[in-house]
């Protein structure tokens, strides 16, 4: 039996990231207006789930990760009003955003949480993970940059997950790095651990243009949650384009219950239009997916090399040498400013 | 020359780190090392260095505190047990230093306001959070010349160093050091982020502080400043070091850190518990000067009717 075969009637759960995702590929800048009319044309698409946050989850609002021109509260208020069928979910990263933050998305309209954390940091989200279940919402455990971690690694971080109340764990690929092969091994040891009702999902990014391939890849052995943002829209190169993998669930009949045409539309009359630059694979995203670097610091990258005179593709080579990870985006003006010292562009302010 | 002699209660890897440093201490001295579990390696280590241990907590030590001339405890236990700890402690004229987030006591940055709290002897200092004592020295130091309005700090820390009762309280952190980034930084609003970064070989701890400054910020005087501010933190903990910075970016000031710990019984990465041990043992030896000089006396506090 072939794997097309094999996976008609599997139903999967539709993510959407564009209003969270999307909001690094604008720089934090969306408005109340254009989150609403997103946020509507994806549930009159049919999509069940939407994230809708500050780039970087609760408490993102900071110098470290830029400021949105309105709060993750006010965000969340406005769209989930507005929702007929939609959910709307949020992300949370331990150490930026704390159970307070978590609590007041709640009471604005939130009912489904991302716990994220590092692929080998899981046991900083025991509290939060419990908090969100407490309050009743859907609570995923979110493991970030899963290509540094090993398969059997990642089997752990998902059973500590699974142990503080998660009721999916997800393989985030934040760099955009895996192969389909990588995620398989990676899906196939989680699911050889999980309970049988622990969901799995998977978060590619489309830095080496795996998105669909890897979501795919992650759907044949037994994922059964998918972010995805239409067009794309997400860091670096962009999440795995929602209209394409819906076209590609179709034609290899994966029930996602998403009207196709509709995501079609939106992404051609309503994304694109929005985007401040192409969000497709170009030199640095690519880069960012070989050098296995975390997909946000690609814009903080290039006002980096703007600012110091460092080329933006040596500074993320330099991050991935030095292995650093998701919310280090300080250490890319840091990294660019040594690189300039280094390169005779800059002087040392205690010489 | 008179030692201030010292209990230190907790006997995990702050405690141990600390009998290194106090040990050299001209003015202190290590006599008791407080554990809960006799077969601890920590209890073990203490009695090989000398000191004297009790496996039975706090109140295993208090029969001992006159008889030993106990005058100041370090507290590197939990937030949870910490009050009752030093309650029964004051009673008997001991000076806290407490290393863990329940901040009863006013919270401690030594080169900001360490001497303000011995002049009025606060029986209870509180040493904040690691993040804390790296990066508050250097908003204070932008915030003594210019009004600060937001003050941001991001601590980079290697997974190693980061032990299983700050991985699971990481909200605390949190909230303990973004407070004490507006009381003892001077910034009207704080906040500060951490992030656990598992690189092998470990990563020195990083730490960035960013300032947004009222006015145009008078970069030659916050430069002064904060050059100034980081030779005062040295003077205890030497591998404080200036990377980048400061920056500047509007009304933004942005300075880079890195923090290399002594290597005493931490290793050098962990540079984050370094300087809590180093700042705990410089606020302790502060008293200690001013018990020996006579100037300052701890009092018992009476207990509450």
């Amino acid at each position: 039996m072939s794997a097309e075969q094999s996976l008609t009637g599997r139903k999967i759960i539709i993510h959407d990231m564009c209003l969270r995702d999307g909001m690094h590929a604008k720089r934090e800048q969306m408005s109340l207006e254009q989150m609403v009319s997103i946020a509507t044309a994806l549930d009159e698409a049919g999509v069940p789930l939407i994230q809708v946050t500050h780039g970087a989850g609760m408490g993102g609002n900071s110098l470290q990760h830029g400021f949105a021109p309105h709060s993750n509260e006010e965000y969340i208020s406005t769209v989930a009003a507005k929702m007929k069928q939609a959910k709307v979910s949020v992300l949370l990263i331990p150490g930026l955003g704390t159970m307070k933050e978590l609590k007041s998305a709640y009471d604005c309209g939130a009912r489904s949480v991302h716990v994220a954390t590092h692929c080998t940091e899981a046991d900083t989200s025991p509290q939060h993970i419990a908090f969100a279940r407490k309050l009743g919402m859907d609570t995923s455990g979110f493991l970030m940059m899963a290509h540094l971690n090993t398969p059997e690694g990642l089997a752990q971080q998902g059973k500590l997950m699974e142990s503080y109340g998660a009721q999916t764990v997800y393989i985030t690929d934040s760099a955009g790095y895996m192969l389909p092969a990588d995620v398989k091994a990676r899906v196939g040891a989680l699911r050889a651990v999980l309970k049988p009702e622990t969901e799995i999902g998977f978060h590619g990014h489309h830095n080496m243009g795996m998105g669909i391939a890897n979501s795919i890849a992650a759907i044949e052995e037994g994922a059964t949650r998918i972010d995805a943002s239409v067009a794309g829209l997400g860091a670096g190169a962009g999440n795995t384009p929602l209209e394409v993998f819906a076209a590609v669930c179709e034609r290899m009949g994966i029930v996602t219950g998403c009207d196709l045409f509709k995501l079609m539309d939106m992404a051609e009359d309503l994304i694109v239009p929005l985007m401040d630059h192409m969000v497709r694979v170009d030199r640095s995203s690519l880069t960012l997916g070989f050098a296995g670097v975390y997909s946000t610091f690609l814009l903080h990258a290039k006002r980096a090399a703007e600012r110091f005179g460092v080329p933006s593709r040596d500074i993320l080579v330099e991050l991935g040498r030095k292995k650093m990870i998701g919310g280090q985006e300080d250490m890319i003006v840091d990294t660019a400013m040594t690189m300039a010292k280094e390169r005779g562009l800059l002087k040392d302010a205690a010489a | 020359m008179k030692k201030i002699r010292c209990a230190l209660i907790g006997s995990g890897n702050i405690g141990t780190d600390l009998i290194y440093k106090i040990q050299r201490s001209p003015v202190l001295e290590p006599v008791w090392m407080v554990g809960i579990d006799p077969e601890s390696e920590g209890l073990a280590r203490a009695r090989e260095m000398g000191l004297k241990t009790t496996a039975a907590g706090v109140d295993g030590l208090l029969p001992h505190v006159l008889e030993d001339n106990i005058q100041i405890a370090f507290d590197a236990t939990s937030a949870y047990v910490h009050a009752e700890n030093s309650r029964k402690l004051n009673e008997l004229g001991v000076m806290m230093i407490d290393l863990t987030p329940a901040a009863i006591g006013p919270l401690c940055v030594p080169p900001v306001n360490l001497k303000s709290h011995a002049e009025k002897v606060e029986m209870n200092v509180n040493m904040i959070s690691c993040a804390g004592q790296a990066t508050i020295p250097i908003v204070f130091a932008v915030s003594r010349i210019q009004a600060v309005g937001y003050g941001e700090i991001v601590a980079s820390l290697a997974s190693k160093s980061i032990g299983p009762g700050t991985r699971a309280n990481l909200d605390e952190f949190t909230y303990t050091t973004s407070n004490a980034i507006e009381i003892v930084g001077g910034a009207r609003k704080g906040k500060a982020l951490a992030i656990i970064n598992p690189a092998e070989p470990p990563m020195m701890m990083r730490n960035t502080i960013s300032c947004l400054t009222d006015e145009e910020p008078d970069q030659a005087r916050i430069t002064a400043s904060v050059l100034e501010m980081i030779k005062e933190v040295q003077k205890y903990v030497p591998g404080y070091r200036l990377v980048n910075g400061p920056l500047f970016d509007g009304k933004r000031v942005t300075v880079f850190m890195e923090v290399a710990g002594l290597g005493d019984y931490l290793p050098k990465y962990a540079g984050n518990l370094d300087i809590m041990t180093a700042a705990a043992t410089r606020t302790a030896e502060m008293f200690a000067q001013e018990i020996i000089a006579g100037t300052i006396q701890l009092k018992s506090t009476e207990v509450a009717a």
